[in-house]
């Protein structure tokens, strides 16, 4: 982008917009972070993906407000429900937010069920109003919600599963643990990646060979098949919860060997440098020496490669989840949900089911965005 | 060259060594072996149990044995072709693995083969139209192809080929050609179908390779010697075709170590959904069953696989960049 010389396209003054127009002094001044976030706001779409991001975890909070039902409250009248409409307008009249209810008749010779809209049956949302009862964070009684059916109707905007379980509602809930599995999995696998990468780099020598071997091992293992073989191993009668905790831990085991091996290269070009080398003059120890010295200096490397680590995660719990050998009920993420729509007639019959594929696509599409611009604005010092 | 090939090849010993422990002790891992939890199922059926054959197959696989005489017993077995005893199929680990490693290496091998095919001029397209509107697109695509979750691309793959064409594109063959020998009809019918899995397990490690093509050929082409050849008058599809192009072409042959685990990981998840005769399915199964010979000895040939992969890209990338000296450790 610097080297104007070369490229056909004329000079863009948009390339360095965000970039202050203020001089060399303010630039000069400004602190490593302050020119790593401007040079990151450049990346349009990583700062939309930034904000989407930011909106979705915050949303992790409020989860039993924001899902219209609880996550197992089953409507046995209506199993396998299609999708209801949002709708405003009725016969050419402007009304607030409503659905049609539905007609349902069972088919005589195939005894499916079948749905339809009943347009005489308008049945009106009902906001900030109180609906199945949950405990907020699993501490806090509560019965608010954001939005409920009206009294005696129902508001299944994403259908209803096999279980006449709403599908919306449980792709919220399902969202506490599809958003996070990532970011524990992250988080195991950074410290793991930083501490063999830093003892190997450091040390180099016998560690560094004992620990490159390692990772080749792990490495030449397909991931999926290992991750099968490690997820069969949580014995049937643990707790969901700590099955969950199990899946992740197993996630990071296997996913630090990228982040070990870049924070190796980092560590092994940087201990010559001079301030490296000052330190050590100094009397500082190896350990102050990594953390204090060399590892801000690639601080936001290691940001950028995390972030785009953690959709393969989110993937791989999806992955997991939908062979069933992932996370267990009554637990539920995107991938237990898609679970339910692993075969192909389910697709034609129910094709509402494979609903939850669109926040996954989303949300590691943005995971991939966010990582691409935080890896163009991890080196600030690079030439505006 | 000879002592580098020779070096790499010895030191896959240790690593093969190390790949066959962390698989012992992975497939070691469910409490329980396979025997007991037969035993306990077909009890609470309440069948006859031939307890002479229990036992006989527990003392012929050393399953009453403790842990690492099982796995010298395996290795030995290992070393000299043995894979061992399938438990579930009640027959050789081999005759049940045979047929489905081929089609597991020939759907990985397809797969490597479209990536390159499709990422190379789109990459190309991509570095050296930076910034327009086909490279945004593209890019765009890429990501996405590589958010999808494979298992659901094969559905919608399925769906639209039984919704369009009415037919069905699961499995590797037709029904008819199933247990027929080898023929050229049986051949045209597994490409037929090879392009499903092969599409989709491709996609991921499609976009991968064209990001890292594109990046590569972005930074040769801000190279001098890119200008001295335009100075010199080379046109600029000369230029391009001539020298960056060539540089840019070695993470072709150096993801191939890195692609291959992907592949084979990708058809493990599509085989189960497009009922492939792949490993995947089988390893699934075996898992869950515990047939602990049948799954150790599947993660065991899928990590060879891949070892040797890394070792034919390294050797390739040797052979084709000069500047890899044979120092070893170096040639990634």
């Amino acid at each position: 982008m610097s080297r104007r010389d070369l490229g056909r396209e004329p000079f863009d003054p948009d390339a360095i917009a965000g970039a202050p127009r203020v001089g060399g002094a303010a630039l000069a001044a400004a602190s490593p972070w302050q020119l790593f976030w401007w040079r990151f706001r450049q990346h349009r779409m990583a700062t939309a993906a930034l904000g989407f991001l930011v909106l979705l975890y915050l949303s992790l909070f409020a989860t039993e407000f924001l899902a219209p039902y609880h996550r197992d409250s089953r409507d046995p009248a209506h199993i396998l429900a299609p999708p209801q409409r949002l709708r405003f307008v009725h016969e050419g009249e402007l009304r607030a937010p409503f659905v049609y209810g539905y007609r349902m008749r069972l088919d005589p010779r195939t005894l499916a069920r079948l749905y339809e809209e009943d347009r005489s049956r308008i049945e009106p949302l009902r906001f900030f109003c109180h609906g199945d009862r949950y405990r907020l964070w699993g501490l806090i009684e509560a019965d608010l919600h954001l939005v409920c059916p009206a009294p005696g109707g129902s508001f299944f905007l994403l259908g209803t599963d096999r279980l006449g379980r709403d599908l919306f509602s449980r792709l919220v809930y399902g969202a506490r643990v599809s958003l996070t599995v990532g970011l524990c999995g992250i988080a195991v696998s950074f410290l793991l990646g930083i501490l063999f990468g830093g003892l190997s780099g450091y040390y180099g020598g016998l560690v560094d060979h004992a620990v490159q071997r390692t990772i080749e091992v792990i490495r030449s293992f397909p991931t999926i098949p290992l991750w099968l073989s490690l997820s069969a191993a949580i014995p049937v009668w643990w707790d969901p919860i700590w099955v969950y905790f199990g899946i992740t831990l197993i996630l990071g085991l296997i996913d630090w060997t990228g982040l070990a091996r870049a924070v190796r290269s980092k560590v092994l070009a940087l201990r010559e440098e001079d301030f490296a080398q000052a330190a050590r003059l100094i009397g500082a120890g190896p350990r102050r020496i990594v953390f204090r010295h060399l590892l801000p200096s690639f601080a936001s490397h290691l940001i950028a490669s995390v972030t785009l680590s953690i959709p393969s995660m989110i993937l791989g719990e999806t992955a997991l989840s939908f062979l069933g050998l992932g996370v267990r009920a009554p637990m539920v993420s995107w991938g237990v949900l898609l679970n339910d729509a692993q075969n192909i007639n389910v697709i034609v019959l129910y094709p509402w089911l494979v609903t939850p594929v669109v926040p996954v696509i989303a949300v590691v599409l943005a995971f991939n965005f966010l990582g691409d611009g935080l890896r163009d604005a991890a080196d600030p010092y690079r030439s505006w | 060259m000879l002592r580098y090939v020779v070096h790499r090849i010895v030191m896959m010993v240790p690593t093969l060594l190390l790949i066959s422990v962390v698989t012992f002790v992975v497939i070691q891992l469910p409490p329980g072996d396979f025997l007991s939890t037969k035993l306990a199922e077909m009890e609470s059926q309440g069948e006859a149990i031939r307890i002479e054959k229990i036992e006989y197959l527990r003392r012929m696989y050393g399953l009453d044995r403790p842990v690492w005489e099982q796995y010298l017993y395996w290795l030995w077995g290992l070393a000299h072709g043995d894979l061992g005893w399938s438990f579930e199929y009640d027959r050789p680990v081999t005759e049940v693995i045979g047929d489905r490693l081929f089609l597991t290496f020939l759907v990985s091998f397809a797969t490597v083969l479209f990536t390159w095919i499709v990422a190379f001029p789109i990459g190309i397209y991509s570095a050296t139209h930076q910034y327009s509107w086909g490279d945004y697109g593209l890019t765009f695509i890429g990501f996405l192809g590589l958010a999808t979750p494979n298992f659901l691309l094969a559905l919608i793959f399925l769906y639209l080929a039984n919704v369009w064409f009415g037919t069905s594109i699961g499995g590797l063959v037709d029904p008819q050609y199933l247990d027929q020998p080898m023929s050229w009809a049986k051949f045209v019918s597994v490409l037929e179908h090879l392009w499903v899995p092969v599409l989709v397990v491709g996609t991921a490690g499609t976009a991968a390779t064209i990001r890292r093509l594109r990046a590569n050929l972005l930074d040769e082409l801000r190279k001098p010697y890119v200008v001295t050849a335009r100075a010199k008058g080379l046109t600029r599809r000369r230029v391009l075709l001539k020298y960056p192009l060539r540089m840019a072409l070695n993470p072709f042959i150096a993801d191939l170590g890195q692609l291959l685990p992907e592949f084979i990981s990708g058809s493990a998840l599509v085989s189960v959904v497009l009922s492939l005769p792949t490993t995947g399915p089988v390893l699934v199964r075996a898992l869950q069953t515990q047939d602990m010979y049948l799954a150790g000895s599947f993660l065991m040939l899928e990590a060879l696989l891949v070892v040797v992969g890394m070792l034919v890209s390294d050797l390739l990338l040797a052979v084709l960049d000069p500047r890899i000296r044979f120092g070893g450790g170096q040639s990634r």
